[in-house]
């Protein structure tokens, strides 16, 4: 952390710092040192801080005009829709804004896997992020079932029921999810109070996350301690500030053409029929960002073993820290990872797609093995790999890296000594 | 700037793909026509929405509702856009129920602006057994509650053919080409001047199927028109502030780096 020796000018503002130092908190967050050669994929945690906060806004307006309740949630909508004043707009932006959120956030955890970020001294950023990613999912889920149309009950039907897999309990469970015998009213409210409330545990945990980060300071894309500050590093107000500022305003102009362009391509058109309990849908497909998850529960037999292996994937990310055992962070200095990571991409956009897809034939099959990939790279490959790869040398700065060439002896670390 | 490049390319793509993997599923060709309310600054063509009015209340009204319509919406900006007088007229043929009076008692009277549409069945069970046990959705939103949307609820308007050889039909079944599963309860509606447009226009098939369509994407939609041309400014405006923060990024960042 950057001194905290910061003294207000105004006798006043040391009057209050003194009781209470948010001047020097607001200090720190300007000097923060920020390695300068953060590359645009770091510029995510700034556009999902954005949309956290816009979820929370067009939420708390949606939350004035919504009712909840099975016989009006729907109409309810429609009255947002047509009769608030641009009301549409906000609905919009609150639905694709949650894509929107998901899409950053699956960049943001990408970026970590590639540059190593989740690595010692980060592993408590990292858990506090998979937290905050689980309360996400629950989350989105509990908000795409509050306009209560056809993919919104079976939605909640299909997932509520997977705990019904629990042994001896799991009736006793769901009944008590629902608040009765299926999905009906009582599930709707409840849903409603927790969409209502999760954002802003999510709110909290991000300011950890943030505090978290800035103990150990920023990693960057060579993966190297730095010294700070010093010359690999910039103070993070004018020069992170303004580069997020242009990442995020790139990231508006998609988030712009969906709300105002395609708004509902993201969801499922079943959506817009209101719910009934008697007609089940051709196909019932949660929205995108839980489809890789869902291929995963649905490529395994077992209902039982299903829902476990699909939590499992998600919670084997959490001890992630602990399974890489590579001491080196960055991709770049690790040739085989580097195209491992490349597999794992196309492993869960191959499960998104699968997901999507009916549960049966070659597609079930090509859902398996992506199921299967996707465990093995985590509990096999990277344990061995971290011990077996034959790593490249690794810069001692950023402002000498290692360009092409021979490399300067005394500005490269060898693996063996870093370890 | 090649970096910029590579990052808007993968949000591009990773766009295009969940947008795919979203709509996958088996298609068929389905009709299409040029709908004035596509593109970025698309607009309901007002005699289409006018002509789509009139089928649907001489045509498709005595089954199918649209609950979520008031008349007041008739005259709004960027609907059909009929006069307020002509509002009210239209209004003023249907009759509401409304009440308790004074008396406790229950009474008629002709429609206002205010009321929503009335509905032709006073329950879903009225519905079903007038219509041989097939409910005729509610039409409000029906454009954005069917994939395919505009096109599809426009082709299966025009989509019904001789079942193909073999296929047994049911009484009161029918077949349509487009229609999902082939099978539809509702017989073919539009033939050639089924109504007498006011404004001239040849009543066949395919226009009265265009202009009952489009009718039902603006009630499907009634901000559209709002949302492009609020859309269109939005997006010109984010680009200029995104080219005006690029280069002063480029001058802040100039201090220590030579390249962003």
């Amino acid at each position: 952390m950057s001194d905290h020796n910061y003294v207000p000018s105004s006798k006043i503002g040391k009057w209050f710092n003194d009781r209470l130092p948010l001047l020097t908190l607001a200090d720190h967050l300007k000097e923060y040192p920020t390695p300068k050669n953060l590359n645009y994929w770091w510029t995510f945690g700034g556009i999902l801080t954005f949309c956290l906060i816009t979820q929370i806004i067009t939420g708390i307006v949606l939350g004035m005009h919504y009712i909840a309740h099975a016989d009006y949630a729907f109409d309810s909508v429609e009255h947002i829709m047509r009769d608030v004043n641009y009301g549409w707009l906000i609905r919009y932006v609150h639905a694709n804004g949650a894509s929107m959120f998901f899409l950053a956030v699956y960049i943001h955890i990408f970026r970590s896997l590639y540059y190593g970020s989740y690595k010692s001294p980060r592993e408590v950023i990292w858990i506090i992020g998979m937290i905050i990613y689980l309360l996400m999912m629950m989350t989105a889920f509990m908000g795409y079932v509050l306009p209560w149309g056809q993919m919104s009950f079976w939605g909640a039907t299909v997932i509520t029921n997977l705990f019904s897999a629990v042994p001896f309990f799991g009736e006793g469970i769901t009944n008590w999810l629902w608040g009765g015998y299926s999905v009906d009213n009582p599930t709707l409210t409840r849903f409603f109070s927790l969409h209502y409330l999760l954002p802003f545990l999510i709110l909290g945990l991000v300011i950890l996350h943030i505090w978290a980060l800035h103990v150990p300071g920023n990693n960057n894309p060579i993966g190297i301690d730095l010294k700070k500050p010093s010359k690999d590093t910039v103070p993070f107000h004018p020069y992170i500030v303004i580069k997020d500022l242009f990442a995020l305003l790139l990231f508006l102009i998609v988030f712009a053409f969906f709300v105002f362009y395609s708004p509902n391509v993201l969801g499922h058109s079943d959506n817009y029929i209101e719910a009934n309990p008697l007609v089940t849908p051709a196909h019932i497909v949660p929205e995108w960002y839980l489809l890789p998850f869902y291929a995963i529960l649905r490529s395994v037999p077992d209902k039982l073993l299903g829902v476990v292996a699909m939590f499992a994937s998600i919670f084997i990310l959490i001890i992630l820290p602990w399974l890489d055992t590579s001491k080196i962070r960055s991709a770049i200095f690790r040739p085989i990872y580097k195209q491992l990571y490349w597999i794992l991409v196309l492993d869960v956009l191959i499960l998104g797609y699968m997901g999507a897809m009916p549960a049966e034939g070659t597609y079930l099959l090509i859902a398996r093995v992506a199921t299967a990939y996707y465990f093995i790279h985590f509990l096999v490959i990277l344990p061995l790999l971290g011990k077996r790869e034959k790593t490249l040398d690794v810069p001692l700065s950023i402002t000498e890296p290692v360009l092409g060439g021979s490399p300067n002896p005394q500005m490269v670390k060898k693996k063996e000594q870093l370890s | 700037m090649k970096n910029v490049i590579k990052l808007f390319f993968s949000i591009f793509l990773c766009s295009i793909f969940l947008t795919n993997a979203h709509s996958a599923g088996e298609k068929i060709d389905l009709l299409k026509t040029d709908w004035s309310f596509k593109g970025y600054l698309g607009k309901f063509d007002r005699g289409s929405l006018q002509r789509g009015y009139q089928v649907y209340t001489e045509v498709c009204a005595s089954c199918h509702s649209m609950k979520y319509l008031s008349y007041r919406n008739l005259s709004e900006k960027g609907g059909p856009e009929f006069t307020e007088e002509q509002a009210k007229a239209i209004a003023s043929n249907f009759e509401v129920t409304d009440g308790p009076n004074s008396d406790g008692e229950m009474f008629t009277r002709p429609a206002k602006l205010s009321d929503k549409f009335v509905m032709p069945y006073a329950n879903v069970e009225e519905a079903k057994i007038s219509n041989g046990g097939a409910y005729p959705p509610d039409m409000s939103v029906l454009v954005k509650a069917r994939s395919g949307g505009a096109d599809y609820i426009y082709s299966v308007l025009l989509g019904y053919e001789d079942p193909p050889e073999g296929m047994i039909l049911d009484d009161g079944v029918y077949y349509n080409k487009y229609m999902y599963g082939n099978k539809i309860k509702m017989p073919k509606q539009l033939y050639e001047d089924l109504v007498t447009y006011n404004d001239g226009t040849p009543a066949t098939p395919e226009q009265m199927a265009k202009d009952v369509v489009t009718f039902m994407a603006w009630s499907a939609e009634p901000h559209l028109e709002a949302r492009h041309k609020i859309g269109f400014r939005a997006l010109i405006y984010l680009i200029i502030l995104t080219i005006l923060v690029y280069f002063s990024m480029k001058k802040i960042w100039s201090r220590v780096e030579s390249e962003v």
